[in-house]
Parts: C-alpha cells; structure tokens; sequence
C-alpha cells in the first residue's frame, strides 16, 4: 500500500466517524428525549409535569419529593443535607434555609459520613435530644433509624410506618386532633409492599401533613 | 430476603429471550423488527457512506472505534464549554470550565459516568441531551460492539473478518437501544419520573416557605443511564432521589434494565461459539466424529460454553450480595452505642422505600454490571457492605457492563486453562484453540493494567497533599474514599464515595487518564487475543482437553478470579474498610 491510498483510507474512515457521529448525536440526543417527552405529556401529563400537588389551585410540593417540616402540629421527615431544598426569604429578601444560613441553591446528596465518622454520631445525637424534647412521650430506645438517619438524596418524601406512628401523641396535642383521626390519616398515606414482596412499607409525610391541614381547616381542597 | 430472591429468580427468566435477540442481532439473523428498522439503518448507511458488509480485520476495527470515540469526545466537549448559550437552559447554567469538561468527557465516553459536577447546577437540559444521553448511548453501543467483535473471533468462522464497525454500532443503537429506552423510558414517566424541558419550578409549602422542585428531561436519561450500563445521573444524589427513581417499581426496571444485556452478553457468547463448533464438526469427516452429546435444557438457552461463564459470574455475584445484604443489616455500632435502635439495619444514607434490601442489591448490581448508578450512598455504608462494591469493581468481570465484563472474564478463563494446563502437563485449550505463548502473553498484560492502574494511582494520591484534599471522611475510610475513585475510573463504573471533594484539578486530571487507559488499553488488546486465536486452526477434542462447559470450570474459574484479586487487592482492602470494620466492631 503506498502512501496516498494510506493517507485516503484514513480521511475516508474519519469521514465515515463524523457522519455516523452527527446522525447518532441527532437520533439519540435530540429525537429520542423529544419524543419521549411529548408522548409522556400526551399519556402521563401529571408525571411527567413532575407530579405536583396543590392546595386550593396552588401548588404546595411533588407526591415523589420530601419536604421540611417545622411546624409543631405537623409530621416530621427525615433528616436532610439539603434541607429538601426549602428555604424562606429573609427582612431583605434573601432566601435562607430554616436555620438561618443561606440558601445554596436547587442540590440533592447526603453528608456522606462513613459510619466510622464522629460528626455522624454527632449529627444524631443532637437529633435524638432534640426529638425527644418535642415528643416527650417517646423513649430513645423506640426511636426507629430511619427517622434520624439522613436519606441519600435528601429528599427521601418517605418515613417508615413506626416512625409515624410514635410522633402521634405530640401532634395530637398541637393540632388539636384527636389521635384516632391522626392514625387514620397515617393508615391512609401508608403505601404497602409492592405485591406484599417487593421493597418496604412506606408513609408519604407530605400528604399527611396536607390531610393534616385540611382537617385543621388551614386549606380548603387538596388534589394529590 | 425472599424479595431478594425473587427479583434475581425474574431476572434469569428475562434474560434468556433478551439474550435470544441480541444474538439474533449480533450474528446478523433476522428478528420481527427488521421491515422497518432496515430502512432506518439503510439510510443511515446511505448518508454516512457506510458500506455494512465490509468486513474490518481486528486493527481496522479497534482503530476505527477509537477514531470514532475520539470524533464523539471533540464535538462533546465544544457543547460542553459552550454550553451557556440560552438554548434548552431555562435554569441559566453557566459553561464548565476545562479540566471538570476534560473529565467529564472522557468519562462518559469510556462508559464511566464519573461525575465530578452536579447534574442539577452544572449542566444545560442541551448538554444532558446532546452531550450526556447521545454518549450514554453510543459508549454502550461501542462497548457491545466490541464485545461482538471479540466473539466473532473466539467463535471463528472466518480468519480475520471480525464485522463492520460501523454496521454493529448502528444496529445495536437503532435495534436494542432505542426501542428498549423508549418503552422502559414510558414505563418510568408512569411512575413518576419527570419528562418536561421547563425550567426548575418554586412552590409555596403549607408553611408558607418556599421549595425548589427540579424538573428537566430526567426519563429519557435516567433509561439508557441504566440501558447501557452507564451510570451518571441527572441530579448529584442519582437514582437515590426521587425524581430519578421514585417508587419500588422503577427501582425494579433500573435494576432489570442493567442486568439484562450484559448478561444477554454471555448468552450470545455462548450461542455463537456453539454454532461456530457446528460448523466446524460439519465439515469433517463422519467417522472422526465424537459421539453426538445431547444437550440438557441450560446449554440449548444459554449454550454450553456460555453456561459455564454466567454460572462462575453468578457464584461471585451471589456470594457478594449475601456479605452487602449481611453486613447492612447489621447496622452501625457506633449509632447502637448512642442509643439509636438499628434493628432495621444501616439506614443513613439510603431511602425508606428501598430499605436495606433493595439498597444492597442495587449497590452489588451497579458494580458488578459496572453501571455506577446509586440509589443509596456508597459512602456511608457499613465497612464490609462498602468493600462488596470495591471488590467488584476490582474484579470488574462479574457480569460486567456492555459486554467488557464477558471480554475480562474471558482473559480469566483462558487464565484458568493455562493454569490447569500446567497442573496437568498439557497444551492449553480454549474453545478449541491452542493457547500459546502470544495468547498468555497479551492476557497477562490485560489483566495487570486493571490493578497497576488502582493501586498506583491510589498510592500517587495518598503520597500528595493535591491527592490527600480530597479526603472528607477521618480514619481508615479516607483510604477506602482514594481507593474506591480510581477502582471506579478504572473499571469504569462511575459509583463513588460521593464525600470525596474531587472537582479539583489533580482528580480531575488523574481520573480522566485511568478512565481513559482503564477503557480502552483492554479493548484493543482482547481484540488483539481475539485476531490472534481466530488465525489458528480448530484442534480435535481429546480425552486429555479439559472441558470448559461444565459447573466444575465455573469452580475452578470463581478460584482464580478471587485468588487474583486476593494477591493483588488484599493489602490495599486489609488497610481500608477491614480495619475500619475491626475498629468499628471492635
């Protein structure tokens, strides 16, 4: 082979590279997510719109994503890194997270503490006084994990049923609803195994504290 | 647990039909699909220049992938650092600069799907689509196309022509690829994974503060993220969040969607070198026939060679999930010392709908199949459950992703015969072939690049203080943190121990070349086994060949994975999560 078919066989194949190239980026990065996006919006507008809920026409949070909770009279989520990404606006209207520091902006992640880590066991224990100085019915040792462990997204919209169920009596007290009502409205967020096999049993804490409020008559109509 | 077994009893059903048609794809046989798909591909063919049936020798064939990795990887990076401009960003995301661009490009072209940024701060909807989605489908689709390739040879019907580049390319994007992500992409929309190109929306809460819910495109990468084995998410946390992955039903469809073709993988492996024998048995005479074996049910769907492979992947993939599952479940001590119940296992870090079940599984899945997806956090796992993922990924031939899992167990494989070869005293046989000298040669320095390239750079990054910043995490675990990015970048998994502050220049820089040699040193050298062993003449079984299809190679096989990985990784693992278990425990 001499050098010039060499030298044609090369920018023959490089030409090849970049056609297929242009055609798969089209194919795959632009037609692909377009199409999938305008039938999800024809089949599952609600999902694919990211699955808002709303309180008296306004939205108020997603079913899939967790949110925090001060309020006495309403449910507490797990601890987050990123504070669920909610925030309020200051005297001069800068936003803030809950504990007065700046709001970093739209994130998702946990501290990611090895277990090993004494600022995780730190992080707890300042969790577990200060829940137990909210609910001061409840013992340390009932205290499940998950309630004072952080999620890996910091956005887990999940507690376990256990978890719901021992902050009952403090709600109760601070809402003013009676603890049968509160216990239904738990039963009626709790989402079972899938086929009672697959994953865990789950209570969406956003959607109790929205029956919460409704039946405090805080909002009118709600539409999960 | 019965979940567990379960979910793993559905996946061996799946993946017999999948494994079927990926076949049919790779030895070009006719599928239901082909009326229309061959007129999609004819005209891709026919805009590119492409002439299919032109068959490549197994140089033109790495030469011609790499060339067109490298054509992909320069356009990638252009939008990247352009990727300002106000088109698809209604959420203003600035430009990345160029070491984190330099990474990030390497990165999901070789499959890794390391990310330094985070999806939902440092990239425009255009860069997810145009940049991230396109390279998680063509870097899936060049991996299997290799794979393919490497077969053809192994198989050997002809003496060099090992396929078109470009043809396997094309068919397996617009025949296994796309149709899949469109369908699984639909089934995720279905449960609540966003699909929208607005921006990120502000909602008033019930507590009348504020609360930034993330919206974008997230289906259609969250699908071919797990597809093709790639592994990066839309947001930092992956499909630990729930827009990525909100329910237990989606987490089944990313854990079958990374399962499924690779061990489709093995199952073609093993259907094409059958039929590569019985062409060979065919042509020679009658009377030097062995007596007809019949064939049980496990060697017809997954062919003999092939089962003995999938066995030996599933022991080592078994005995990992039962320590991650273990280990999980047993919670931390040093959270049961201050007095927080930990009967329901390890639970920072993971999410309630998953559990430790479904976390562990997930975490043993998304090394072994080389993902790098999570959906909980690596790096709070226990000290044993986190070492499950590191050893697999230094294993990096369980199961494997796009197909390079099968290419190293494969080296393994011809590894074991060589070494039960010289126990015995013969020649070395695989499939067929002699193997010799150049053979053992190559795949010894295929298997050694793997380790050189963890442990060197491990010990580069703890012998500097640029390496020792990265650090977030005290005591041992900051070691298993080093250890665990580079096991990643080199068996291009993507996972990590998120902790490690790593958009630096040194991480960026250093990981972008294990990522880069972890990739594609192995690649062309398999192919270079694959042209060699293809050139040699099929040798007659004898009493003296050890034979490879049967549960006792897979054994033999398991043995020499983990006494490889034993001599090579023991140290490094002895002095990362063992001792931060021993101290923990202690």
């Amino acid at each position: 082979m001499n050098e010039t078919t060499n030298k044609n066989a090369v920018f023959h194949s490089l030409r090849q590279s970049l056609a297929v190239t242009l055609i798969l980026l089209l194919l795959c990065g632009f037609i692909f997510p377009v199409l999938l996006s305008g039938i999800s919006a024809v089949i599952f507008p609600s999902q694919a719109g990211g699955s808002l809920v709303y309180a008296d026409g306004q939205a108020v949070g997603a079913a899939t994503v967790g949110q925090e909770f001060t309020a006495p009279y309403f449910m507490k989520g797990r601890p987050s890194a990123c504070n669920y990404n909610t925030y309020y606006l200051d005297e001069q209207g800068n936003p803030c997270y809950s504990d007065g520091t700046p709001f970093a902006g739209l994130r998702t992640g946990s501290d990611n503490y090895a277990p090993s880590n004494p600022a995780l066991t730190q992080r707890v224990e300042a969790d577990i006084q200060a829940f137990l100085a909210a609910n001061p019915e409840v013992k340390r040792e009932e205290i499940p994990a998950d309630l004072m462990t952080a999620s890996g997204s910091g956005l887990d919209p999940h507690i376990t049923p256990e978890s719901a169920r021992i902050q009952i009596p403090a709600l109760a007290a601070a809402s003013g609803l009676s603890q049968e009502e509160l216990k239904q409205i738990v039963e009626n967020n709790t989402q079972g195994k899938l086929f009672g096999i697959f994953g865990e049993e789950t209570v969406n804490v956003l959607g109790v504290n929205m029956d919460i409020a409704q039946a405090m008559g805080l909002v009118g109509t709600i539409d999960e | 647990m019965l979940q567990l077994v379960l979910t793993l009893i559905i996946y061996l059903i799946l993946v017999i039909p999948v494994g079927r048609y990926l076949y049919h794809i790779a030895a070009g046989k006719q599928t239901f699909a082909d009326p229309v798909l061959n007129r999609v591909d004819g005209a891709i063919y026919k805009l590119s220049g492409v002439d299919p049936h032109k068959g490549m020798n197994w140089k033109q064939y790495a030469l011609t992938l790499v060339g067109t990795n490298a054509v992909m990887m320069v356009l990638s990076y252009l939008i990247l650092r352009i990727q300002s401009i106000p088109l698809l960003n209604p959420n203003g995301v600035k430009s990345m600069e160029p070491a984190l661009a330099f990474n990030t490009i390497i990165s999901f072209m070789t499959n890794t799907n390391l990310q330094h940024y985070a999806g939902e701060s440092g990239l425009s909807y255009l860069s997810q689509m145009l940049v991230i989605i396109f390279m998680m489908f063509v870097s899936a689709a060049s991996g299997y196309a290799a794979c393919v390739a490497f077969i053809r040879g192994l198989a050997g019907k002809t003496k060099d022509n090992v396929g078109n580049f470009f043809a396997d390319l094309v068919r397996i994007t617009t025949r296994v690829l796309l149709p899949f992500s469109l369908a699984g992409g639909l089934l995720l929309v279905w449960q609540g994974v966003p699909q929208n190109f607005s921006g990120n929306v502000v909602v008033q809460t019930l507590e009348g503060t504020y609360q930034v819910l993330a919206m974008g495109p997230v289906a259609a990468l969250e699908i071919i993220k797990h597809l093709g084995t790639n592994g990066g998410g839309f947001f930092g946390a992956n499909s630990a969040t729930p827009m990525e992955n909100p329910t237990i039903l989606s987490n089944l469809i990313q854990l079958y969607s990374m399962m499924l073709l690779p061990g489709a993988c093995v199952i073609t492996f093993g259907k094409m070198v059958g039929d590569g024998r019985r062409q060979q048995q065919k042509s020679k005479a009658p009377e030097t026939l062995l007596p007809a074996r019949r064939e049980g049910i496990t060697a017809r769907l997954f062919g003999q060679e092939g089962r003995s492979i999938f066995l030996a992947m599933g022991i080592l993939f078994l005995a990992g999930l039962s320590l991650c599952y273990w280990a999980e479940t047993q919670g931390n001590p040093a959270l049961a010392e201050i007095g927080l119940s930990q009967a329901a296992g390890s639970m920072e870090g993971k999410e309630v709908r998953f559990g430790v079940a479904q976390s562990a599984l997930f975490t043993t899945v998304t090394t072994s199949f080389t993902t790098g997806t999570v959906n909980n956090m690596h790096d709070t796992l226990t000290p044993l459950g986190g070492m499950v993922p590191l050893l697999h990924m230094m294993l990096n031939c369980v199961f494997g992703g796009k197909g390079v899992g099968l290419m190293n167990m494969i080296l393994y494989a011809i590894l074991a015969v060589f070494i039960c070869g010289l126990m015995v005293g013969r020649t070395p046989e695989y499939l067929g072939k002699k193997i010799e000298g150049r053979e053992m040669k190559l795949t010894a320095l295929a298997i050694i690049i793997h380790p050189l390239l963890i442990l060197s750079f491990t010990a580069l990054a703890v012998a500097t203080s640029a390496g020792q910043a990265g650090v977030t995490n005290p005591g041992f675990h900051g070691l298993s943190q080093i250890l665990y990015e580079y096991a990643s970048s080199a068996a291009n998994n993507g996972s990590g121990f998120e902790g490690l502050a790593d958009n630096t220049l040194f991480w960026n820089l250093t990981t972008g070349i294990v990522m880069f040699l972890g990739r594609y040193l192995p690649i062309v050298i398999q192919l270079a086994i694959a042209g060699s062993l293809m050139k040699k003449n099929y040798i007659n079984e004898s009493a003296g060949t050890l034979r490879t299809s049967t549960a006792s190679f897979a054994v033999i096989l398991v043995f020499v994975v983990y006494i490889f990985a034993a001599l090579t990784f023991f140290p490094a693992l002895a002095l990362g999560p063992i001792s931060e278990h021993l101290t923990l425990w202690g």
